[in-house]
C-alpha cells in the first residue's frame, strides 16, 4: 500500500532499532512518554517494544480522548441520549465507555436512546436534515484534532439555520495536560516526549518551546507509522546523549512549525477557554479545556439541556487516573485482565484501541505471561 | 390475484396458507429452485441416505444490506451453509430454505434475491430441496430474513474437528482475507465509500473435496467468517488448548483492503470473510496441500501464515513485518472505528 509501506518497512526496522541499540550509553535511563493515544496503539500493534534496548522504557501518557474524559462527562452524555427528543450521535470509541453503575451510550441505545455512530460532524450534520423533529447532539471530544471539525459544523449548521442541531463540547488542550505531568508531585521521571503528531499538525511545534526550555526536556513531535515512531526515539536518544533539550519535529512530511493557522481561527471563532475542566486522572485542570462561545449558545448542548455537571468518583480499585499520567503500566492495576477486560471494561483505559490497557491487553499481554514464568 | 413482479409488494396474505401463499411459493420458489424432491410437492423431502458419517448445519442470515457488490443475502445463504458442511470434511448433499418476510418488501427484490439463490444452489450442484415462507407484519423484520440447512456425508477416511490441531501443525488460508467485510462497509449506510472490492462470498465444497483427497490426515477445517481470522484461530486455539504463531508477512490480503482498513481504523484479521476457508494439517502435508490448493481456481492465493505452537495460555500471537510480536486477541464487541 503507497504511503503505508514505506512506513512499516521491517528491514529498516531493525536497522534503526540497531543504531538505536548501539547509541544508548550503558548507565543511562531512557524513560520517553509516548504522549498521543495514536502513538500507544502504534507501539503496541506493531511490538515496536521488542525491538527496543531495555535501558529505553516507554511510558504511555494521557493522549488518548476517551481515557482522559472523566465519569461525569460520560453521564451526561448517557443523560442526554436517553430523552426522547434528542438523537445523539458519537464517534465509535465512546459507545462502550462506562459511566456510573456500569451504564454506557451502548446500554442506552439497547434500552431504546438514540445513539448513532458517525465517522465525521458532517454525518451529524445529515441527521440533523434528516430528523426536523429531534434535536441531534454531536458528542465533539478529543484534542485539537478533533476540534476543528466540530467547530466547523457548528459553523455551517448556524449558517443553514439548522436549528435542531448542538454541541455537546468536551474538547481539550494538550498543553495542559503536558503542564499538569511535568508540575504532578508524584511526576514519573521522564527523559524524553514523542510530542503528538496530529496535535501538532493543528497547534504547530512552537507550544511546546516552553516545555523543552523549562524543564530541560528533549520533545519530538513523531508520526504514527513504526518507522516515524523508531526515528523519533532515536532523535531523543542523541538529544539526551548530547545535553540538548529542543523541540525537534519527525514528522516533517505533514507537520509545518507554524501549524495550521486557518484551523486555529476557526478554533477561535466558536470556542473559548473554559475556566476549569475535570480530567480523568488529573482532577479538575484550570484553561485546559473549551467550551462553545456565548454568541453560539443555541448550538450549545449544554447551554439548552441545562447539563448541571457533577464528578463521579472513578471505581475504588481502577488504575486508570494513574496510568493516564504515566504513574502505573497497566500491567500493574490489579483489576487488569481480571475484573476490566475489554469486553466488561471497568476504566475508560481499557475501551479505546489508544487506551494503553486496551492497547497492552489486545497486543502485548502475552509478555507478561512470558515474564510470569520466567520468573 | 395475479403477482405483480415490478411495484407488487409482500402482504400478509401471502403468508396466510391460503391460495395467494400458493401462488407466491408455486410462481417464485417451486418454478426457481426446481429438483425432482422438491417438486414432489411435500412438506419434507424424502431421500436416501448414504452409507458413512453424516454432518448437518443450519444458519440464519439477517444481513444488511441486502445486496452488497459481489453478492446478496441470497447467495450468501447457499454458500454460508454448503461451506458449514464442507467445512465437516464432508460432501454436502441437500439443502433447506426458510423465509421470513416483512410485509411490505418489495416483490422484485424478492424475486431477485431467490434467483440468486437458486444459481448459487445449482452452480454448487447442491438442491434445495424443502422450504418454508413466512409473513410478519411491517416492522417485525428487516425486509427478509433466510434460514437454511445443509446435510452431506463425510469423506471416507476424513475426521476433521476444532479441537484436533497439535504443536507443530501447519496453518494454511485459502485466499486473501476481509474482503467480505470491507464490501459490506463500502455499502453500509452512512458509510459508502467508492471501492472495487467485491464480496468473496462463493462455495468452497469443490476445493475441499480436492484438499481431502490430497491431505486426507488434514485436522482442522474452518470458514472464518464473522470475527475474521483473528476469532476463529482463537476458537481454534481455545478447543486444541494450544496457541499458534502467525506470519504477518505471509496474511494474504489485497492492497485495497488493507487501504480501506487503514482508513477506518479495521484490522482486516477481524474482518468477515464468506469464500475462505483455514486449514491446519500436519507439517508433512503442509506443501502438498498447499501446491493442490493453488493449483485450483478457488485457492490460487492460498497461504502457509502460521503454525500451532504449545502454550498453556492458548494464545494467538502474530510476528510483526518489523520482527516484533503481538496478541491477536478475540474482539471485544464490535469491531468500532476509532476517533482519530
Amino acid at each position: 500500500m503507497k504511503y503505508v509501506d514505506e512506513y512499516r518497512d521491517g528491514a529498516k526496522a531493525r536497522e534503526i532499532a540497531a543504531v538505536i541499540g548501539a547509541e544508548v550509553q550503558p548507565g543511562r535511563r531512557y524513560n520517553i512518554m509516548d504522549f498521543c493515544g495514536g502513538h500507544t496503539h502504534s507501539i503496541a500493534r506493531f511490538g515496536l517494544e521488542d525491538l527496543l534496548p531495555p535501558s529505553v522504557r516507554l511510558i504511555h501518557g494521557p493522549g488518548c480522548p476517551v481515557c482522559v474524559l472523566p465519569t461525569g462527562r460520560i453521564d451526561s452524555a448517557i443523560e442526554l441520549a436517553r430523552r426522547p427528543d434528542v438523537i445523539l450521535c458519537s464517534y465509535g470509541d465512546m459507545l462502550r465507555v462506562p459511566g456510573s453503575g456500569r451504564d454506557s451510550l451502548l446500554k442506552a441505545k439497547a434500552d431504546g436512546a438514540s445513539v448513532r455512530i458517525v465517522y465525521s460532524t458532517l454525518d451529524a450534520l445529515k441527521v440533523a436534515r434528516q430528523n426536523p423533529d429531534k434535536t441531534v447532539v454531536f458528542f465533539a471530544i478529543g484534542f485539537e484534532t478533533t476540534t476543528p471539525p466540530s467547530a466547523l459544523a457548528l459553523l455551517q449548521a448556524h449558517a443553514e439555520g439548522l436549528e435542531n442541531f448542538a454541541l455537546f463540547c468536551n474538547h481539550v488542550m494538550t498543553p495542559p495536560a503536558m503542564r499538569a505531568i511535568l508540575t504532578s508531585e508524584e511526576r514519573v521521571p521522564l527523559e524524553g516526549v514523542i510530542g503528538p503528531g496530529h496535535v501538532s499538525v493543528i497547534t504547530g511545534s512552537q507550544v511546546y518551546q516552553p516545555f523543552a526550555e523549562q524543564w530541560q526536556l528533549p520533545i519530538v513531535i513523531s508520526g504514527f507509522e513504526p518507522l516515524d515512531l523508531l526515528q523519533a526515539i532515536l532523535m531523543l536518544v542523541r538529544q539526551v546523549n548530547n545535553g540538548r533539550a529542543e523541540v525537534e519535529n519527525q514528522y516533517a512530511r505533514a507537520l509545518q512549525q507554524d501549524g495550521n493557522p486557518k484551523a486555529r481561527q476557526v478554533i477561535e471563532q466558536v470556542f473559548t477557554l473554559r475556566p476549569s475542566f475535570e480530567w480523568r486522572g488529573f482532577g479538575a485542570l484550570p484553561d485546559s479545556a473549551l467550551s462553545i462561545r456565548p454568541e453560539f449558545a443555541a448550538f450549545d448542548a449544554e447551554a439548552r439541556f441545562a447539563l448541571p455537571y457533577r464528578s463521579v468518583p472513578d471505581h475504588k480499585a481502577c488504575a486508570c487516573a494513574e496510568i493516564v499520567r504515566g504513574l502505573k503500566r497497566p500491567q500493574d492495576c490489579r483489576i487488569f485482565g481480571t475484573a476490566c477486560t475489554p469486553d466488561h471494561p471497568v476504566g475508560s483505559c481499557m475501551v479505546s484501541s489508544e487506551g494503553a490497557c486496551a492497547a497492552h491487553w489486545a497486543y502485548g499481554r502475552f509478555r507478561d505471561q512470558q515474564q510470569g514464568a520466567a520468573q | 390475484m395475479k403477482l405483480d413482479w415490478v411495484s407488487g409488494r409482500v402482504e400478509l396474505t401471502h403468508g396466510g396458507g391460503g391460495r395467494a401463499m400458493a401462488r407466491l411459493v408455486d410462481e417464485l420458489f417451486k418454478s426457481a429452485f426446481s429438483n425432482p424432491l422438491l417438486d414432489a410437492g411435500n412438506d419434507q423431502a424424502t431421500f436416501t441416505v448414504p452409507a458413512g458419517r453424516m454432518v448437518m448445519t443450519t444458519d440464519g442470515y439477517v444481513i444488511h444490506p441486502l445486496f452488497f457488490p459481489g453478492g446478496d443475502i441470497g447467495s450468501l445463504a447457499v454458500h454460508g451453509t454448503v461451506n458449514d458442511v464442507a467445512m465437516g470434511g464432508a460432501r454436502p448433499l441437500y439443502l433447506s430454505a426458510g423465509f421470513i418476510l416483512e410485509e411490505g418488501f418489495p416483490l422484485a427484490d424478492l424475486k431477485r434475491i431467490v434467483t440468486s439463490m437458486a444459481a448459487a444452489s445449482a452452480e454448487a450442484g447442491v438442491p434445495i430441496v424443502t422450504g418454508d415462507t413466512k409473513v410478519v407484519e411491517r416492522g417485525k423484520a428487516d425486509g427478509v430474513f433466510i434460514t437454511t440447512a445443509g446435510v452431506g456425508v463425510v469423506y471416507d477416511g476424513v475426521e476433521v474437528s476444532s479441537d484436533r490441531a497439535r504443536p507443530g501443525d501447519v496453518i494454511i488460508v485459502s485466499g486473501t482475507i476481509g474482503d467480505h467485510g470491507v464490501a459490506i462497509l463500502s455499502v453500509r449506510e452512512g458509510l459508502e465509500f467508492d471501492s472495487e472490492i467485491r464480496s468473496d462470498s462463493m462455495a468452497l465444497h469443490r476445493l475441499v473435496e480436492t484438499m481431502v483427497q490430497v491431505a486426507p490426515g488434514l485436522r482442522v477445517l474452518r470458514d472464518p467468517t464473522r470475527g475474521g481470522v483473528a476469532a476463529t484461530l482463537n476458537e481454534l486455539a481455545q478447543a486444541s488448548a494450544v496457541g499458534m504463531e502467525l506470519d504477518e508477512a505471509a496474511l494474504p490480503i489485497r492492497p485495497q483492503v488493507r487501504g480501506a482498513c487503514e482508513l477506518l481504523g479495521l484490522d482486516p484479521l477481524y474482518v468477515a470473510n464468506e469464500g475462505k476457508l483455514l486449514c491446519i494439517c500436519p507439517p508433512e502435508d503442509a506443501d502438498r496441500l498447499l501446491a493442490a490448493m493453488r493449483a485450483h481456481p478457488q485457492g490460487q492465493d492460498a497461504a502457509i501464515i502460521g503454525q500451532v505452537v504449545a502454550d498453556d495460555h492458548r494464545f494467538v500471537t502474530m510476528a510483526t513485518s518489523f520482527g516484533g510480536r503481538r496478541v491477536v486477541d478475540w474482539l471485544a464487541g464490535e469491531q468500532l472505528p476509532r476517533i482519530c
